[in-house]
């Protein structure tokens, strides 16, 4: 295998952690589900390099799987969604945008650390490779804890899994079924939040998670 | 040793005499995608004749810094740009100033601008300065981290080196060169006042960053201003070119066919980077002063991520 | 006993002389001229001696005199370090006092000032020669008091009796924070020479512990951050040369202080004691001039850009302290020349600048910017020179701030042959932090000198100011000449400072001043080099050839007239913009967690008379959260202490007669 395969196979894992500082970035919740579908293309992208290189045929049906729900069906339900909610306005980061990426600085620079000493006598790239993914993780977790809506929230768990997606297929013989599996228990998580968005919607008229507070009688 | 001087001076007048007519294309692109007719690609040339015809109109509290304010921008931008390879490296001057001092000597450009914003006393000067000042204060340390990894990735500060060691084949497609190249583009960007940091067309007293510093200035003194802001963008162009485009470029002792080459890759780049960027400037809109420590934030994390990777992965 | 110590050694005697002459005869008129006169010749000749000592190469020479304990006596030595130190003292004691001849006449109570100036001076000089621990700390102590009684200068002010207080309990800390870490080093053998700390190893813990220690003790003095509240009180409220030594040169004390004991007595550091002193210097260098920036007192300006400056000055030194631990002595000479060529330009550039104030202060008898303003055309000496230390500070080429700048910054780029992941990770962010803070500075110092120097008059005083005395104006102008000259020829620094990194880090830079046009290269051609007067020469040829383009092709037409105001008739000056309001963009960026800032607009009902406004609400954390707590538990210990003073006879009695009864018990008890 050439350095070139490599090289790709990096960038478009690079570019996975780039996008996931992109939704950090945002604040709006139709630009924050754009990138989202760009993130999703992207991990298409990078699994259908790596069913390329690795000679794998079953990784190309997870590509396809990732570019159809996730960088389709489910970005074009959410936009249905907060349109529905009539929420399209919201601007909604807990804290702001420059303290949270230097958090996100922060875990990608931890999960570097982390994998690189985890794993000394694995191949190079491969070890890259995996930090990159725990670094997706990361951010996706992060992008969960930062933001008030269950829209975006969503979005960073799915993130988050599309994290888990790369490192999956980034590790070769990983057969297909878990995948799927994956991928569908993701589907079905959107199902599901999509629905508890609802019910948080008629019980407290907001999607502001801040409300279950209230509820509760946390609110400081 | 003469050929490298001759290619030196060559490169210095390069430079000042296709400065203005970046400006005018770029003009004329965006005026063409919006389906204007646009001014000619040679107007800016003509303004400036223009307004070194024009009388100088003074403040009456102008001090001395505001007159020599001008020649000092203009000769700081012209250094720099003449320290950065554009069809050729292997500068004959070119180990006077590495890429750190090429972005000090902007700074300095950018200091006394400020301060010559200021000294008429008007709110219009003390506006632009400080968010020029703002802006820079962002801008430079993300600048200085792209530099960071570039001398990471080559082992040299060194432009020449830098971009000799990006032409050659063992640079890979690597992320944090990737990283760096986004975070300098919206540097750039930023640096040179372009939409959606500043919008070089207009004279809003709200939006007006670089223009309000200026907006004292006149004739002769403002052709000098005017030229070393066209310059500037030239430098940029030219930066992102070499480093990032380095395909082309003339060596130190290759033949008249490969100066040739080198000429026309890089009109041919600087053609390319001005398209983008006219589309860009076209596509996007201008965002208010105080988004802008988001966008320049964003530039400094991404630099200072790409800068981290290096120095985690480089021990592998 | 070698002649040259003899010689430096007879220069604090002559100091001290002076001081009790001045004592005597502080009323007298002529008292002003003689004393500055007498410490200029005496700074001048002993900064003779130690550029002689150092460029000479000279090694080492040390002395011992029958002073101090009786046991030990006072030792003294000088390398190259203390050499260094003792040109960039005497350095700036020739040139304050060379300034003081003209500034001092308009002291209005030269006697709280004379007797304690020349002290001062001994005071720092015998720090940088003491050879013993006992020695360091008494010359420390007096060098601590000297300044704090010219900080009492103008006690009747309560802002200056405060700062007095709080600056000698600091002063009193950090002293305390020395005797442990010495103490620490002598061992239990109780070794106070120098000689004998060297040979002997202390164990990692006690290494440790001596660099935290020292961290507090000399930092507390150089103002890193969070120690710092007390420098931007202090150094201001003395007069404006005492400010310019206290900031320029007391600080370089304190950080060889630091360097004397961390990279000489320590022996070999451990790695992890350059990542705690690199993110104390960014942290330092940041927080330093975010606070300078919001500040619109000139003096208290300065005074936070001073550490800023040392923030770089120990992030720099907490590099040389990893490359040293990790055995790459070439590297670690870069940083270390790095961190001493800045300690040598920032000494140059800050007394320029608070010569500059001082002489803004005699002549309007302001320190509030938002009262100045236009002093460009009253002062043209002072603002043409003033303006040559903001671009020398702002780290601006070709001047010498941004050759040591770009020093720092090459020792950063050697840094990933590091091994350890924590200095891996720490090192580019910090790198982050020192240009984010070169940004900054630039940033500040442009609102300095726009604000105070250009725009129109914001104040009666403005206008009737006249340019100061030629005094002043020649140790101003001199100081600008070699801020010049530290950034045209760097290589000539670098190569004088071989001397003081070889014993220390056990490598030189390469020679500098054989590379040809004087270029300074730090490792090699292809990889980087700075050429400061070609850069100069450069800007000047393309700077006059546009120029005589202009003159000969262009339109010579020039008419003054008003300024451009948008249709509106002329507004008052005092509607300028103001440094509070240029430094709000940054403010609103930075201030959030900097200071915690948060602004408030309370504006009137629309019909309502009342003016809007609006509020800013600004805090220092590390007044917040480290001294406040301290001062607080001291107030309520000595409240509660002082009820013992009111006590009847026989309650006395029994306190003593108790303590007695405890001391039996302990020793009865004892094992």
């Amino acid at each position: 295998m050439n350095g070139l395969t490599f090289d790709i196979a990096h960038l478009l894992a690079g570019s996975l952690v780039l996008i996931s500082f992109m939704m950090l970035y945002q604040d709006r919740l139709f630009a924050l589900i754009n990138v989202f579908a760009l993130h999703a293309v992207v991990l298409a992208l990078s699994v259908a390099w790596q069913a390329y290189i690795q000679d794998a045929h079953h990784l190309y049906i997870t590509a396809a799987i990732a570019l159809v729900f996730k960088a389709i069906v489910i970005p074009v339900g959410l936009h249905r969604i907060i349109q529905r909610l009539g929420i399209h306005r919201d601007i909604e980061t807990a804290v702001g945008i420059g303290p949270t990426m230097l958090a996100g600085i922060g875990l990608v620079t931890l999960s570097m650390v982390l994998m690189l000493r985890v794993t000394p006598e694995a191949d190079p790239l491969a070890r890259e490779d995996l930090a990159f993914a725990l670094s997706i993780i990361l951010l996706g977790l992060l992008v969960m804890v930062t933001r008030r809506n269950a829209v975006s929230q969503v979005v960073g768990f799915m993130s988050l899994e599309n994290g888990l997606v790369l490192a999956a297929t980034g590790a070769k013989g990983m057969p297909l079924v878990v995948e799927i599996s994956v991928a569908f228990s993701i589907l079905i998580a959107f199902i599901v939040i999509g629905v508890f968005l609802f019910r948080i919607r008629e019980r407290f008229d907001s999607v502001d998670i801040g409300a279950l507070d209230d509820y509760r009688g946390e609110r400081r | 040793m003469i050929s490298q001087l001759a290619v030196q001076g060559a490169q210095m007048l390069v430079v000042l005499l296709l400065a203005p007519l970046l400006i005018g294309f770029v003009r004329k692109v965006k005026a063409r995608l919006v389906r204007r007719q646009g001014p000619s690609v040679i107007q800016p040339y003509r303004d400036l004749v223009r307004l070194m015809r024009k009388e100088v109109v003074l403040a009456d509290n102008a001090s001395w810094l505001f007159r020599v304010t001008p020649y000092l921008i203009f000769a700081a931008t012209w250094v720099a740009a003449a320290l950065v390879p554009t069809f050729a490296t292997g500068l004959e001057f070119s180990w006077t100033a590495d890429l750190i001092v090429i972005v000090a000597l902007l700074g300095s450009a950018r200091f006394f601008q400020a301060l010559a914003g200021m000294d008429v006393g008007t709110s219009f000067g003390g506006i632009g300065a400080s968010r020029e000042v703002m802006i820079a204060s962002l801008a430079e340390p993300a600048m200085l981290l792209i530099v960071f990894s570039l001398a990471l990735v080559a082992g040299a500060t060194q432009l020449s080196t830098v971009a000799a060691f990006m032409g050659s084949p063992e640079v890979g497609l690597r992320v944090s060169l990737g990283m760096s190249l986004i975070a300098l583009v919206m540097v750039a960007i930023a640096e040179n006042a372009r939409i959606p940091v500043d919008n070089p067309a207009t004279h809003l007293e709200l939006t007006m960053v670089h223009e309000a510093m200026i907006l004292e200035y006149s004739g002769r003194h403002l052709a000098m201003i005017e030229l070393a802001t066209f310059l500037k963008l030239l430098l940029y162009m030219s930066l992102i070119a070499c480093v990032f485009l380095p395909w082309g470029l003339y060596g130190a002792s290759a033949g008249p066919k490969a100066l040739a080459v080198g000429a026309a890759a890089y009109l041919c780049k600087l053609a390319v980077l001005a398209i983008v960027l006219a589309v860009f400037e076209t596509a996007v809109a201008k965002m208010r002063v105080f988004r802008v420590p988001d966008f320049l934030g964003a530039a400094l994390m991404l630099a200072l991520l790409g800068t981290l990777l290096l120095f985690v992965s480089r021990s592998l | 006993m070698n002649s040259t110590v003899a010689l430096l050694l007879c220069g604090p005697a002559a100091f001290l002389a002076s001081a009790i002459m001045a004592a005597a005869a502080s009323r007298l008129a002529a008292a002003t001229r003689l004393v500055y006169g007498a410490t200029l010749a005496i700074s001048a000749v002993l900064l003779v001696t130690a550029a002689s000592h150092l460029a000479g190469n000279l090694g080492e020479a040390s002395a011992t005199l029958p002073l101090g304990l009786p046991w030990t006596g006072a030792r003294f030595r000088l390398d190259g370090l203390s050499a260094f130190f003792l040109v960039v003292v005497n350095f700036g004691g020739t040139i304050t006092s060379l300034y003081g001849l003209g500034y001092g006449r308009h002291e209005s109570q030269p006697h709280r000032v004379l007797p304690f100036y020349p002290a001062f001076l001994a005071g720092m000089n015998l720090v940088v020669l003491a050879n013993d621990a006992f020695s360091f700390l008494l010359s420390w102590e007096f060098m601590s008091l000297a300044s704090w009684a010219l900080v009492m200068a103008h006690h009747r002010d309560e802002a200056n009796r405060r700062a007095g207080y709080i600056y000698l309990v600091m002063a009193s800390f950090g002293t305390m924070a020395l005797l442990l870490a010495f103490g620490l080093l002598a061992g239990p053998a109780g070794t106070y020479a120098f000689d004998a700390m060297r040979t002997a190893h202390p164990d990692r813990f006690a290494a440790g512990a001596v660099l935290v220690l020292m961290l507090l003790g000399a930092g507390s003095k150089a103002g890193l951050v969070p120690l710092h509240a007390w420098l931007p009180l202090a150094h201001p409220a003395a007069p404006s040369h005492v400010s310019a030594l206290m900031s320029g040169i007391m600080t370089k004390v304190a950080i060889y202080g630091f360097i004397r004991v961390v990279f000489d007595l320590l022996g070999e550091p451990a790695w992890w004691s350059g990542v705690a002193v690199l993110l104390i210097g960014g942290v330092t260098a940041v927080l330093g001039i975010l606070h300078a920036l919001m500040e619109k007192d000139l003096k208290r300006l300065l005074a936070y850009s001073t550490i800023e400056n040392i923030g770089v000055i120990f992030a720099s030194l907490g590099l040389a302290l990893a490359f040293k631990a990790n055995a790459m002595p070439s590297a670690a000479a870069l940083a270390f020349t790095a961190a001493l060529f800045h300690v040598l330009n920032h000494s140059f550039f800050k007394s320029l600048l608070f010569f500059g104030a001082g002489a803004v202060l005699s002549a309007t008898g302001e320190r509030d910017m938002e009262k100045l303003g236009g002093l460009i055309h009253r002062l043209p000496v002072t603002s043409f020179v003033f303006l040559i230390g903001c671009v020398s500070i702002s780290a601006l080429p070709p001047f010498n701030g941004f050759a040591s700048e770009w020093l720092v910054f090459q020792a950063i780029l050697r840094s990933p042959e590091l091994p350890q992941w924590g200095l891996k990770v720490i090192v580019p962010a910090v790198g982050g932090m020192l240009a984010l803070s070169a940004a900054l500075a630039a940033a500040c110092f442009v609102k300095t000198f726009g604000i105070t120097f250009l725009g129109r008059a914001r104040s009666a005083a403005v206008e009737r100011a006249h340019e100061v005395d030629r005094w002043s104006l020649a140790a101003m102008a001199v100081l600008a000449a070699f801020c010049l000259l530290a950034g045209i020829l760097p290589g000539f620094v670098i190569d004088s400072l071989s001397t003081v990194t070889l014993p220390l880090v056990g490598e030189r830079m390469p020679v500098q001043m054989a590379q040809p046009w004087l270029s300074i290269v730090p490792i090699a051609e292809s990889r980087s080099s700075y050429n400061g007067l070609l850069v100069l020469v450069f800007i000047t040829v393309s700077a006059s050839l546009a120029a005589f383009f202009i003159h000969r092709f262009a339109s010579h037409a020039l008419r003054r007239g008003i300024a451009w105001g948008c249709g509106f008739p002329d507004a008052v000056p005092a509607a300028q913009y103001t440094a509070v309001s240029f430094a709000q963009p940054i403010r609103r960026v930075f201030g959030g967690f900097a200071f915690r800032s948060r602004e408030t607009v309370d504006m009137p009902a629309p019909g309502a008379l009342e003016p809007a406004r609006l509020k800013v609400e600004m805090h220092d954390v590390a007044w917040e959260v480290f001294y406040q707590p301290i001062t607080g538990a001291i107030d309520f210990a000595t409240e509660r202490l002082n009820h013992l003073q009111f006590l009847t006879i026989r309650r006395y009695l029994t306190l003593v007669f108790l303590y007695l009864v405890i001391l039996l018990l302990v020793l009865a008890l004892w094992p």
